[in-house]
């Protein structure tokens, strides 16, 4: 029962490595797209990953349908590019002139999640 | 009557794409006698060719949704069936754009109806609906009261919006806020009561065969019903997470909660299956916690909305309505009050005293001051002219004036102020990354200590010990507070960049906020920085016998028709002191020289010393004080006699020397930076109180020394105009463009300030500080919490006390660490900088 349990906690910890950390995250975006729309809703983007074409511009509409104040803001890592999100509304914001390399956007706190590839 | 073949352009709207082209296509293809069809999205127009009449193709266009104006110009008027409500529309009623509130659409099929229903009344134009804000926009002619009847008609409900987007944020807010409370009240109704139970010394523990077993389930059943309904959007948000392969707060309070709940359920379902002393119950723990956190987020809410305060004052500055003077059918001038949003650039516009500017505009007609305060920081009001500018929600404190609408909307300086704001709110200064990295790794990282911590508990701690594997893991999940980490930067900077747009400081980025903090040396330009930036006269000496506005009159009738600065400086004092001038003939310019011109049958110059001398004039007047200060001689001779020396320079802006004092108190090296020559240069210099002196450098090469400055080791701010300023302003660690007034499009500089004074410079310096200091505050608040919460919270005290941590308790702490940084943020609301205080005793 002991080395049971201590099995089974320890099969946790690497699900939880495995999952969280190394496992690659499914991009629900399949194809580069030079426009989307995020839901913002339950703590999560949907989609949480979008590839878009380096160089161009890129528009996102966020559909912000959480009205907690976590979701307020989606900021941009590394672009130098936040927006704030009004509730029950769509918010469109434009990058442009996209350089190559993957950006992570988030809410305030970094619960909200998502990564933009940029290639 | 024979058809005939003809083509056809009519107008259509609300057709964005390929997919709305074929539709158009395809209506339209459908109509007897049409042959061929071409849309054009970008002119949004379809031409047609065929012999089917105007009205059929009209009708085709509304029933398929993109509806258009017959009113409007179709290229062919030929047909006489065209019949269309619309013509019978006033011509001189002004076509305009009406927003409606919808209600009761509820898919994107009501879309369609409600679009329909709208441009199928008599003068609309266009009609696009946007189903996730519930509203429409309407162009054309209708009156309101006619769109909500059709919108009514179709069987949904309609009102006018207005520009209250932010009441209604606000009301959203307060929505979501009694939700929580709700929420709050649903955990801790049946969480209380079972605590208090437990408290008083009842039975926690789970008896097989018993009726109190009975009686837990029941009451699991109950706080089943709380997790489903007040903490459903822990679970919603920790699944959708998960499924993301993301883990944040929902995951944690999700698992604290299910863990307790499933593991008391286990308890109540299988109570052999554990040992006796496990079988405690722990579903108050679950309401609990799924209560307090609800309470802290309400609180959230509630202190959230401070911090963009700031935001929300400068959106409140734009006007609701404005007054405008349009053309009426008779083309007599009409004055009406429309909603600002229906403004034109090109349109005139009235505004009465006691009244906001509506749009920016430039003055037409009439004269007033405004008050830009609110706008720049500067609190004098500043005097308006025809060919001046006005900016949007700045108040007209005097007269009435005419002006033109030059920018209208999100182009206003006040939008772009507004959206300056709200992007540098979102920005980070460097000292919030490692707080983001350690963010980012935090939810599984906790889930990795809570599982290590029940495994601990397992191996080598005391009985019961499936029960402390339980409460030390899920007292972890509960205490671990990302909130606190994740919110301590951008709540400090949210309110450190509202409170500097308050005095008139854009600051642009987050890392500048940091970078101000630090430094230690301050290089100025002279021009327009220390100084006015433009010549005005300082002094007049007169030859014995002359009279100082006879003098001033005489020099500005001579320069009257000159463009050079110095000559402008004299012409303003001349019109300042409301002298008279006399016609100047003969006039000549000459360069390096001066003016020569005659005036009443005598020949005046006025220059410089060695053309004056080399015209044989006795300079019998001393310069010398003049030139000691900086200040630049003008010789005004009539034929051989010197009559005055006119003292031209640019001023030293009344508070420089205050502002300078200021700075070199904070322990900064103030440095000015001239291309002046190095006499003029030390005179200002000496005046302003600078520590240092760069003169004769030429423009390109400031950028140079601010590098150079940078290479010694030392942290520099440059403050200049932000135009000629530029190169040196980027090069710089961080770069003030002074004096912009509403000109914020100014983006060397990561700050700009809107208003002239160099008090600026220092407040944006004193702001800068106080808002690192309070992100330092709420990081160390949050870094020590967790490291002390979360070990705690795992037993490690447990030796000492002989007790672990209540999950209760790590809720009550988890929910009020976040609500302590955003009141600490809010804190920042109240810093003065202190130069106010003192102006203001």
């Amino acid at each position: 029962m002991t080395i049971f349990i201590n099995l089974a906690g320890l099969i946790l910890m690497a699900l939880v490595v495995w999952w969280f950390w190394l496992s690659h995250r499914k991009s629900t975006a399949q194809a580069t797209t030079q426009e989307a729309t995020i839901i913002v809703e339950d703590g999560v983007y949907s989609p949480a990953s979008i590839r878009a074409r380096a160089g161009q511009s890129l528009t996102l509409h966020f559909d912000r349908r959480d009205p907690s104040p976590c979701a307020e803001q989606v900021i941009f890592q590394g672009l130098d590019t936040s927006e704030f999100l009004e509730t029950d509304s769509i918010t469109t914001l434009t990058l442009n002139n996209l350089p190559q390399g993957k950006y992570r956007f988030t809410c305030q706190m970094q619960m909200y999640q998502g990564t933009l590839f940029v290639e | 009557m024979p058809t005939q073949t003809r083509t056809q352009t009519l107008p259509i709207s609300g057709a964005t794409c390929q997919g709305c082209s074929r539709t158009i296509t395809s209506a339209l293809e459908q109509v007897s006698g049409v042959e061929r069809v071409t849309v054009d999205l970008q002119a949004q127009q379809v031409a047609v060719t065929g012999s089917a009449s105007r009205n059929a193709l009209q009708k085709a266009l509304v029933q398929a949704g993109y509806g258009a104006d017959m009113n409007d110009s179709g290229h062919e008027h030929d047909d006489h069936n065209d019949d269309n409500g619309t013509a019978s529309e006033p011509a001189s009623q002004a076509a305009q754009s009406i927003q409606l509130n919808i209600s009761g659409a509820t898919c994107a099929s009501c879309v369609r109806t409600i679009e329909s229903a709208l441009r199928g009344t008599p003068g609309v134009h266009g009609a696009d609906m946007n189903f996730a804000d519930r509203t429409a926009q309407v162009t054309g002619t209708a009156s309101t009261n006619a769109l909500i009847k059709a919108v009514e008609d179709a069987g949904y409900g309609a009102s006018e919006a207005r520009d209250d987007d932010n009441d209604e944020q606000e009301a959203k807010e307060r929505a979501h806020y009694r939700q929580l409370l709700r929420h709050m009240w649903l955990g801790l109704g049946l969480g209380v009561p079972l605590m208090a139970w437990g408290l008083l010394g009842g039975d926690m523990m789970v008896r097989p065969g018993e009726i109190s077993q009975w009686v837990w389930l029941g009451i699991g059943i109950a706080t089943l019903a709380v997790l489903a309904t007040a903490g459903r959007h822990f679970f919603v948000g920790a699944w959708k997470a998960f499924r993301n392969h993301n883990a944040n707060m929902d995951t944690l309070i999700a698992l604290g909660t299910g863990a307790a709940w499933l593991y008391s359920m286990v308890v109540v379902l299988l109570p052999g299956a554990l040992p006796e002393a496990a079988r405690h119950v722990y579903f108050e723990a679950s309401a609990m916690i799924i209560g307090l956190i609800n309470l802290g987020q309400a609180l959230e809410v509630r202190a959230r909305g401070k911090t963009s305060a700031a935001v929300k004052r400068l959106l409140d500055l734009g006007a609701k309505t404005a007054r405008v003077i349009r053309d009426g059918p008779n083309q007599e001038k009409v004055e009406q009050d429309i909603p600002v949003e229906q403004v034109q650039n090109g349109d005139t516009l009235r505004v009465r005293p006691g009244e906001k500017i509506a749009v920016d505009g430039t003055v037409k007609e009439g004269e007033s001051r405004i008050d830009e305060s609110m706008l720049t920081g500067e609190p004098m009001p500043v005097n308006k002219a025809p060919g001046d500018t006005v900016s949007a929600g700045t108040l007209n404190e005097g007269g009435t004036l005419l002006y033109t609408a030059t920018a209208v909307g999100k182009d206003t300086a006040l939008s772009r102020i507004v959206a300056l704001v709200k992007k540098a709110q979102g920005s980070k200064p460097p000292i919030g990354r490692l707080a983001d990295q350690v963010s980012a790794i935090f939810v599984p990282t906790i889930m990795l200590i809570a599982i290590a911590a029940a495994l601990v508990w397992f191996n080598v701690g005391p009985e019961p010990r499936l029960t402390h594997m339980l409460i030390s893991a899920t007292t972890v999940l509960i205490i671990a507070c990302p909130c606190a980490l994740g919110l301590a930067t951008p709540m400090s900077v949210m309110v450190g960049v509202g409170k500097a747009a308050e005095y008139g400081i854009l600051i642009r980025q987050g890392e500048a906020l940091q970078t101000s903090s630090q430094l230690d040396t301050i290089v100025l330009d002279k021009t327009g920085t220390i100084t006015e930036g433009k010549p005005a006269v300082t002094d007049i000496l007169c030859a014995e016998g002359q009279q100082e506005n006879t003098i001033l009159a005489l020099a500005a009738s001579l320069e009257s028709g000159s463009e050079h600065p110095l000559a402008t400086a004299i012409v303003n004092e001349g019109k300042e002191r409301g002298l008279s001038l006399d016609d100047a003939t003969q006039f000549q310019a000459l360069n390096g020289k001066g003016v020569i011109a005659t005036i009443n049958g005598k020949t005046y110059r006025l220059g410089n010393r060695r053309w004056l001398e080399s015209e044989g004039v006795t300079i019998n007047l001393d310069s010398t004080p003049l030139t000691d200060k900086g200040t630049t001689p003008l010789f005004l001779s009539e034929q051989k006699n010197l009559l005055a020396i006119i003292g031209v320079a640019d001023r030293i802006k009344d508070d420089s020397k205050a502002a300078i004092a200021r700075l070199k108190a904070q322990g900064l090296k103030v440095i000015m930076i001239t291309g002046d020559i190095a006499a003029s240069a030390n005179a200002i210099a000496e005046q302003a109180g600078v520590d240092d002196v760069m003169a004769e450098v030429l423009p390109e090469d400031k950028a140079k020394k601010v590098a150079a400055l940078q290479k010694e080791g030392r942290t520099v701010a440059m403050v200049g105009d932000g135009i000629n300023d530029a190169p040196a302003l980027a090069q710089a660690d961080v770069g003030f463009a002074i004096g912009t007034g509403t000109d914020v499009a100014i983006e060397s500089a990561a700050i700009t300030l809107m208003g002239g004074s160099l008090h600026g410079v220092a407040d944006a310096m004193a702001i800068s500080s106080a808002t690192v200091r309070n992100i330092k505050q709420n990081l160390f608040g949050a870094f020590v919490y967790n490291s002390l919460g979360v070990p705690v919270a795992a037993g490690i005290l447990y030796p000492l006390t002989g007790s672990l941590l209540s999950p209760v308790i790590a809720g009550a702490a988890m929910s009020l660490s976040s609500v302590t940084v955003v009141t600490n943020a809010n804190r920042l609301r109240f810093f003065k900088p202190k130069h106010n205080q003192e102006t203001s005793a």
